[in-house]
């Protein structure tokens, strides 16, 4: 199964008249075509593994809560409908976990990109006292468990007058998502000539100006793949959501989705069609800057 | 998400300019809020957490005491608190394991020339997809799909409580995580992948080596360094994994899927025992800075 995945991108050469060089031809071709079989086989497998179960979220979203778990279960049941959608869009409860999520996930993109890019620009072309020290504590810290800092957290921000409250949440998911997002743009300057803001500073113009006018609107590409992923790890944050909020007018979606399994009856369509709608946004992202974002994500872990 | 690391760039000769101090400060500026930020919300917090850790119940009792090692030696003969140890031990090993292992093969399998182009592009959407739903959801899906009227139930012509057996529901949590993370491991070595040079497989071929052969002695130790990279991130983060174990079984049924970082949650916000989780998570937390330092020296290594 594994012949052939490593041809190198390579035109098939053009025959050559040799004497059963058709024969070794089509047993080539024959053996071409098992191998594209084999391989196909396998990603369909995959396929299955992978999206089956997230096939089977959006079938069950269109279902009446009873034919969730007919048997034999049914991909599309006879009552297809829309009911659990309009049921959780037309309660304002529900809609709150949104507008919530959204609020915190798009100030929490904001500020990171703020903040890592004015820290990115400082490691990228000034040399500083501490640089290094407060290099290493920007890569460790990465690696602080939730768990550890959500104790402490807690106390803290009820002295800072921050617990449940939208500014307590968008510090904390900041403490998450700004180390990644300073080490990228901090790479991705460091990609850029020096001369290209160094041209305008001596031209008198202030490091400010070298910054936004010059280095910024390069490094765009940059710029959303940070983006993208800070947005989807302040909209996909469970632990810190669960503690630091307490009433049911500061939950975000996925303390929203556990609440509706926490009701008293399980109103499993419901429960899909939120957990499709509360997807979407990371969904739709993903698949506009997949290229970005698979760029970025990688260019850490992948030296060329 | 450690990627990567900022290494400081060398210098270059400092050009005679306005040696002002204002030149001088002006990276401080830069990097301020970051440091507040930073200071506030994670160096304080490690310091509070460690010092709790040596005092007698804190946050509930006015004026704690010092009672140096009294919360460890309590937790590390707390027999729940083991137990978790062994299922995040469990838990951890066999995802990083899982997560290697389904993602080199579907990264092999995306990185196949026989198949056009935009057919796999499509494939590597569906293979992502997992890796796009946060927690709360993936939880609430598998409950679905795991009860026992449901559709894994049905296919597979079984009766079973996946999710509250204590025979089957670590094994259960751990599939759902396996089957949540894969992707980034997927991801990362498909773009190692295409980084290998593709002569060395000539040179293979024209060695006569079989494709199996040149897996081992060409793929293989192209991507090690990934591999290592990121088995010891998915060490990290797997170790550290709540809000799956949260939603789906809470720890239970009687402790079979209670993880460090669900027993830490349940003794500080359930029994109110601050003391003993901050000693719990002081002791999380030196575990993850073991396995970062191996992480950091590692890609040093690379560099």
């Amino acid at each position: 199964m594994t012949t052939m995945l490593h041809q190198t991108v390579e035109p098939e050469t053009a025959p050559r008249n040799d004497f059963g060089g058709t024969e070794r031809k089509r047993a080539k071709a024959r053996r071409r075509l098992l191998v594209k079989i084999g391989v196909l086989a396998a990603l369909i497998t995959g396929a299955f593994f992978a999206g089956a179960p997230v096939l089977w979220m959006l079938a069950s979203s269109f279902k009446s809560n009873t034919e969730i778990f007919a048997s034999p279960p049914v991909l599309v049941t006879e009552n297809f409908s829309f009911d659990a959608y309009v049921t959780i869009l037309t309660d304002p409860e529900k809609v709150r976990f949104f507008i919530n999520s959204y609020v915190i996930s798009l100030a929490v993109t904001a500020l990171t990109l703020v903040v890592a890019i004015l820290a990115a620009y400082a490691f990228s072309r000034f040399e500083f006292r501490f640089k290094r020290p407060l290099n290493i504590l920007i890569v460790s810290v990465q690696a602080v468990p939730p768990i550890t800092l959500l104790i402490p957290y807690f106390g803290l921000m009820v002295t800072l007058g921050l617990y449940n409250t939208y500014p307590g949440l968008i510090l904390t998911y900041m403490v998450f998502t700004l180390p990644y997002a300073i080490i990228m743009m901090t790479g991705y300057f460091n990609t850029l000539p020096r001369e290209l803001d160094e041209a305008v500073r001596v031209d008198g113009a202030g490091s400010m100006t070298a910054l936004w006018r010059i280095l910024v609107p390069i490094s765009v590409p940059g710029i959303v793949s940070v983006g993208v992923y800070t947005f989807m790890i302040a909209w996909n944050e469970y632990l810190f959501a669960l503690t630091l909020t307490k009433t049911q007018d500061m939950r975000t979606v996925p303390i929203g989705i556990q609440l509706l399994m926490g009701q008293h009856s399980y109103e499993w369509n419901e429960m899909m069609a939120m957990s499709i709608l509360g997807s979407i946004p990371v969904l739709v992202l993903f698949l506009f800057f997949q290229r970005y974002f698979i760029g970025g994500l990688t260019s850490g872990s992948v030296k060329s | 998400m450690i990627n990567a690391i900022v290494e400081p760039l060398d210098a270059p000769p400092r050009k005679k300019r306005r040696s002002s101090s204002q030149g001088r400060l002006e990276p401080y500026g830069f990097i301020a809020p970051t440091v507040a930020l930073l200071f506030v919300l994670m160096v304080v917090p490690i310091v509070l957490v460690v010092g709790y850790s040596f005092m007698d119940n804190v946050i509930m009792k006015r004026n704690p005491e010092f009672v140096g090692l009294d919360n460890f030696v309590e937790i590390l003969t707390d027999g729940v608190f083991l137990t978790a140890i062994g299922n995040t031990l469990f838990f951890t090993i066999v995802s990083v394991v899982a997560h290697l292992v389904i993602g080199l093969a579907f990264a092999m399998l995306l990185n196949s020339t026989v198949i056009s182009r935009a057919t796999r592009g499509i494939f590597r959407v569906i293979y992502i997809l997992p890796w796009l739903f946060t927690a709360a959801v993936i939880a609430v899906l598998w409950r679905m799909l795991l009860n026992p009227n449901g559709v894994v139930n049905y296919l597979l012509q079984s009766d079973v409580e996946w999710l509250s057996s204590p025979d089957l529901a670590l094994g259960a949590v751990t599939f759902i995580n396996i089957w949540a993370g894969y992707p980034f491991f997927m991801i990362s070595l498909l773009a190692g992948l295409q980084g290998i040079p593709g002569d060395l497989y000539e040179a293979a071929t024209v060695d006569g080596a079989s494709p199996w052969q040149r897996f081992v002695s060409v793929t293989l130790p192209q991507l090690k360094p990934i591999i290592i990279s990121m088995s010891l991130l998915d060490l990290i983060w797997t170790s550290q994994q709540f809000a799956l174990i949260w939603m789906t079984t809470g720890g239970g049924p009687i402790n079979v899927t209670e993880m460090l970082s669900t027993y830490t949650y349940k003794l500080a916000f359930s029994r109110y025992e601050f003391s003993l989780a901050s000693t719990s998570a002081v002791l999380i937390l030196l575990l993850s800075m073991v396995l970062a330092f191996f992480y950091v020296r590692h890609q040093r290594a690379r560099d």
